[in-house]
């Protein structure tokens, strides 16, 4: 029996890592989008003018509230019946990108409202435009601040990306349920398998993002990390 | 024709109006200081000199433009306006010289190693040469004003506003920094919201007075000390000076 799996795992090793390539892309892909509207929102969100606060207050709200499975399904199949056909890989990026931007957002906001008023105050006492204050002054503390907080949105966002199965991506997850049906001898051998890939993957991230925290660290000025 | 000109400046938060019309002005390299209790306005007059925070009604010049004028571009003037800032408010993530430099590169657009020279020139002016390469979080309070005043000063400044810049620092470390302001007197024009008697009536051409919104009294250190015209003005001014020393 241990054999078998065994050897059933060894067998699909080339299809499993063809799905944990997918598996990457889409995340790597989401989470760059996501990134960048994320940035971007919360900014508008801060310092815009109304109603645009307000336009991405109710898209933040309606996100957050939405399961993921429930946007993958609306997207893929919903827009479908509409006469927009999607790739599914597609699709699960849209989706993805649209929950996590919604989440991002709040980590971005706050910390935005981390950067002491006064940064600002100063920086547009020299001269600098708004546009320039929060390029130079603002977004650079900003990035500091939320490395905690968006190391984790992006590891959430690796392993939400197992949902897009649902919708017929063949990443990772897929392949895993697909071995399941087509051989399903020693299955449990394979599901450990992929359950150490997304382990791999979390814990990698995590550590390349804790590195970069300590990097950019401003000597004296961030909290010192408890462990 | 005056360098800084305020006149009949008004401004209110809500129902609270924190400045009655005040009108006053500063010449070439004159060097005001403005005191009076907590409260009464005197950082929001000099927000509202740099237009950070604008009057609602009332006029601002200066060399002869009207910066209250919605018009003038107050990105360009306000390199001409140094503030230097109670709560200093140096950018977190930059080191000391490039809190100094970052204005003369990207405000100026002075080249990298041009501003960083000057930057290093002004810090060394302020006695921190030592200190260019720490981040605002291992200075110490009075480091960090003085980092502040080099910032300002490297953007050639024709005036600087101070709002209470020795206020948030030790007594001991009052000292340095009322050096570098003394050291500045004649040559460039301050504004300077202080509660430092001895330093205003050592430096100071002229004291503003100022209470409840209103501008009580005004005139030379002599006059203001000596015999000031108002009972108000002579009260204050008493009990001040047992505070803070006649130096």
């Amino acid at each position: 029996m241990v054999l078998l799996g065994i050897n059933n795992l060894i067998n699909n090793l080339p299809f499993l890592f063809e799905g944990l390539g997918v598996t990457i892309l889409l995340t790597l892909i989401s989470v760059a989008l996501a990134t960048l509207f994320g940035i971007l929102l919360a900014m508008g969100r801060c310092y815009g003018r109304q109603p645009l606060p307000f336009i991405i207050y109710i898209y933040e709200k309606v996100f957050r509230g939405l399961p993921l499975l429930v946007i993958f399904f609306l997207i893929y199949f919903g827009l479908s019946q509409q006469g927009i056909h999607l790739k599914a890989f597609y699709a699960a990026v849209i989706g993805l990108v649209l929950h996590s931007t919604a989440y991002q957002i709040q980590i971005f906001r706050s910390a935005i409202s981390a950067v002491p008023d006064g940064q600002k105050t100063a920086a547009m006492s020299l001269g600098m435009s708004k546009l320039k204050t929060i390029y130079y002054i603002i977004t650079p503390q900003v990035l500091r601040f939320s490395i905690p907080g968006w190391s984790n949105e992006f590891t959430i966002l690796l392993k939400d990306s197992s949902i897009a199965f649902s919708i017929g991506v063949v990443e990772l997850m897929a392949r895993g349920d697909a071995i399941n049906s087509m051989n399903p001898e020693g299955i449990l051998y394979v599901l450990l398998f992929i359950a150490f890939l997304y382990f791999i993957l979390v814990f990698s991230i995590n550590r390349g993002l804790n590195y970069l925290e300590k990097r950019y660290r401003i000597s004296g000025y961030a909290a010192t990390s408890v462990r | 024709m005056h360098m800084l000109e305020v006149k009949e400046i008004h401004k209110s938060y809500g129902s609270c109006e924190v400045l009655k019309g005040i009108s006053f002005t500063v010449d070439k390299d004159e060097t005001k200081v403005i005191i009076g209790t907590s409260g009464t306005g005197k950082s929001t007059l000099l927000k509202c000199i740099n237009q950070i925070d604008p009057p609602d009604k009332g006029e601002v010049w200066l060399d002869g433009e009207e910066l209250t004028n919605l018009s003038t571009d107050m990105n360009r003037i306000r390199q001409k306006i140094g503030f230097v800032f109670q709560d200093f408010n140096l950018f977190n993530h930059l080191t000391a010289l490039q809190n100094v430099s970052i204005g003369l590169e990207k405000v100026k657009k002075i080249e990298k190693e041009k501003a960083k020279a000057r930057a290093f020139d002004e810090l060394k002016n302020v006695g921190l040469e030592k200190q260019a390469g720490q981040y605002p979080a291992q200075l110490s309070g009075g480091q960090k004003q003085r980092v502040g005043i080099a910032r300002a000063l490297a953007m050639d400044p024709v005036i600087i506003l101070f709002d209470e810049p020795t206020s948030a620092l030790d007594p001991e470390l009052i000292g340095d920094v009322l050096d570098v302001m003394k050291s500045l007197a004649g040559k460039v024009a301050m504004l300077i919201v202080t509660h430092e008697m001895g330093f205003a009536r050592n430096v100071a051409d002229e004291i503003i007075f100022m209470e409840g919104g209103n501008i009580i009294e005004s005139g030379s250190p002599e006059k203001m000390f000596n015999n000031a015209n108002k009972e108000r003005t002579r009260e204050f001014l008493g009990r001040i000076s047992c505070l803070y020393g006649k130096e």
